[in-house]
């Protein structure tokens, strides 16, 4: 197995108390929450965290890109990624860019062509649609969202492989000349990886013959993660292809602890707030109509159930959500996980909601001490990411 | 649901090869009535009081309510494009059309591309033009809070039974689809309403929570020769909450239009 340290770099110094007065952390929330000052040392140091994991031994880092809200930070991730680019060995994972928001999707692949050129082929180019709530924020229509999602795609990878300058002529962007400098470092392109919720029309596409791109399952309950994983190898068989285990993922917060029990503890406030205080979304908010197409909002709410409402450090554990404990039980509950599920990259998500920067520090260390290397596959392929 | 001077039905009707499902009742000139967000389930109070003097025609938009979800519709301008070709399938003459929030844009932009065959223009709490002051946000509402929201007194709406419910999740995303961004208008439209030479009645619900009825001085101003009736004690669907008081206004507006 191949592990990624993921950083959401939420504005940890929220005040909590907020849901008093409003409904969400996303899209109406006021910016005067927002102090520059607590950012400023914030930003600093989740670099610091994400620096420090990559010198401990994990394969990557991973980063992510949100709008408006106290729950991610890094609105422009390539700004968060060229900060890490030259002070890193590892993969670079931006996972990932939301394609649909844009309206130029060029953009997209010169940044990643520049984060690729400049650590010389270490990164992992994620395609994402955007949570919904960021279609509030950005006024995109979500009803279009597929649709500009895969073109958008089809435009970049081109403008990746093709020599320029073409015309590209489609339904939602039109470009008389494409022509990108940079080109990317990886040839034909860097690897793709699709992190999704579980939307239906997303796995199929991920898993097409054509594509085969790495599918990575963010928080959920494992019987989501599960449902949705098997779809995926259940589309490869489809499409006359065996899904390998590195074309799956799965993300998930994990906190270790000395013990169970003061892992749990320990944890409890800051995993609550995250569910309750950084995820509190109404339903209309996280997925607008459109978002998802009438089939696969059905699945998404089963696979949902229980968020907007308040959960418990015990619930979370309990679905698999959280993985929380000692060394042992984490790196236990993570092997089980890996027979039953059968994904090949695990996203450790280390800080979570309000979870301090020494308790931060200490989580990473032992992951990378304690569970890593007993977990490390011996012989696993030399590139994460094999599929492009 | 019939009375004992009307007969009115659903039937499905093949136009531009899409199915569209069509309640229609009454006789006379004929009254293309648009519906706003959502589809109608049963024949209502307000088509049962225009019928009398009406030929009353309700579609389901294409992609909404009962009517099939055609590959092509992607804004209201293919829906106005669609509906000049109901008009001719159904070999309509004289017609009286109205239309109601999202309906209402689209009879604006039907009208301003061709007004032929077309007698009158009645805008009910319409999409179309840029709110001038912002109402509930509709894209962030269950379908319980629109409910609540569209009506002075949500006692008054009709009955949601399961198939008007399984319906919700389908007009939303199409609602979303034709009317996200930009939110419920077109700035085209602003620049040509003045080019509409038809008789046209704009009818609010004075407390609308949705589109606010300043917004219907809006219309009345962009429109030569607009009349405006404001319905007290109404929100969004001054139809549905005020029928004999609509059509009431309605029929006046139309015997005026004829004298």
């Amino acid at each position: 197995m191949k592990f990624i340290a993921f950083h959401l770099m939420p504005y940890a110094d929220l005040d909590l108390s907020y849901s008093e007065k409003y409904d969400s952390a996303w899209v109406t929330l006021p910016n005067s929450y927002y102090d520059p000052v607590k950012g400023h040392a914030l930003y600093n140091r989740y670099l610091d965290e994400l620096e420090f994991a990559d010198g401990l031994g994990f394969d990557g880092i991973g980063v992510n890109e949100h709008h408006q809200n106290a729950y991610g930070l890094m609105p422009t991730p390539g700004v968060i990624a060229g900060a890490l680019a030259r002070r890193t060995k590892g993969s670079l994972a931006v996972l990932g860019r939301a394609l649909p928001l844009v309206n130029n999707p060029l953009v997209i692949a010169e940044e990643f062509s520049m984060i690729d050129n400049i650590t010389g082929g270490r990164l992992i180019a994620g395609f994402v649609r955007g949570i919904g709530a960021e279609y509030h924020s950005w006024n995109m229509n979500p009803a279009f969202s597929h649709e500009r999602f895969g073109e958008a795609h089809d435009l970049i990878v081109r403008a990746w492989t093709e020599t320029g300058p073409f015309h590209w002529r489609g339904k939602h962007y039109d470009f008389r000349y494409v022509n990108t400098w940079p080109r990317p470092y990886q040839q034909p392109h860097p690897p793709i990886w699709i992190p999704s919720q579980g939307s239906r029309e997303t796995i199929v596409w991920a898993a097409a013959a054509e594509r085969k791109y790495t599918y990575l399952q963010t928080y959920s309950p494992v019987v989501a993660v599960k449902r949705f994983l098997d779809l995926y190898r259940e589309e490869a068989q489809k499409a006359g292809y065996t899904a390998t285990p590195e074309q799956l993922g799965w993300m998930a917060p994990v906190f270790i602890g000395e013990t169970d029990a003061s892992a749990r503890a320990e944890a409890q406030p800051h995993i609550e707030a995250f569910a309750n205080k950084f995820l509190r979304m109404k339903t209309e908010m996280v997925r607008p109509p459109g978002y998802l197409s009438l089939a696969s909002a059905k699945a998404v709410t089963e696979a949902k159930a229980g968020r907007g409402t308040v959960q418990t450090v015990d619930a979370l554990i309990e679905s698999g959500q959280f993985i929380c404990g000692s060394a042992a039980t984490v790196r236990d509950q993570l092997a089980a996980y890996e027979r039953t599920l059968g994904f090949g990259n695990f996203l450790a998500l280390l800080q979570f909601g309000t979870l301090p920067h020494d308790a931060t520090m200490r989580n990473i260390e032992r992951f990378a001490k304690d569970v890593i290397p007993q977990l490390r596959s011996p012989l696993a392929p030399a590139a994460i990411g094999a599929a492009r | 649901m019939t009375t004992a001077t009307i007969t009115a039905g659903r039937s499905m009707h093949d136009v531009e090869g899409v199915q569209v499902s069509i309640l229609r009742g009454g006789s006379g000139t004929p009254l293309l009535f648009l519906h706003g967000s959502d589809a109608f389930g049963d024949w209502q109070p307000f088509m049962e009081a225009l019928a009398l003097k009406h030929d009353v025609i309700v579609p389901d938009h294409p992609g909404f309510g009962r009517s099939d979800t055609p590959a092509w519709l992607d804004t209201i301008g293919d829906l106005a494009h669609f509906y000049r070709s109901l008009i001719e399938t159904l070999g309509l003459h004289d017609v009286v059309l109205a239309g109601h929030g999202l309906g209402g844009w689209i009879a604006c932009e039907l009208a301003l591309r061709n007004p032929h065959d077309l007698r009158a223009l009645v805008l009910v709490d319409s999409a179309g033009l840029p709110l001038i002051v912002d109402g509930v946000d509709t894209f962030m509402c269950s379908p319980d809070e629109i409910r609540t929201a569209s009506y002075v007194d949500v006692a008054r709406a009709p009955d949601l039974d399961d198939v008007l419910r399984g319906q919700q999740a389908k007009n939303a995303l199409m609602t979303a689809r034709v009317a996200w961004r930009p939110r419920f208008y077109d700035p085209q439209l602003a620049k040509w309403l003045h080019r509409l030479q038809l008789p046209t009645l704009v009818v609010w619900g004075a407390g609308d929570a949705i589109f606010p009825p300043a917004q219907a001085e809006v219309f009345a101003a962009a429109i030569p020769g607009a009349r405006t009736l404001l319905i007290p004690n109404t929100g969004h669907l001054p139809h549905v909450e005020a029928p004999q008081a609509f059509a009431a206004g309605v029929g006046a507006f139309i015997d005026g239009v004829r004298s």
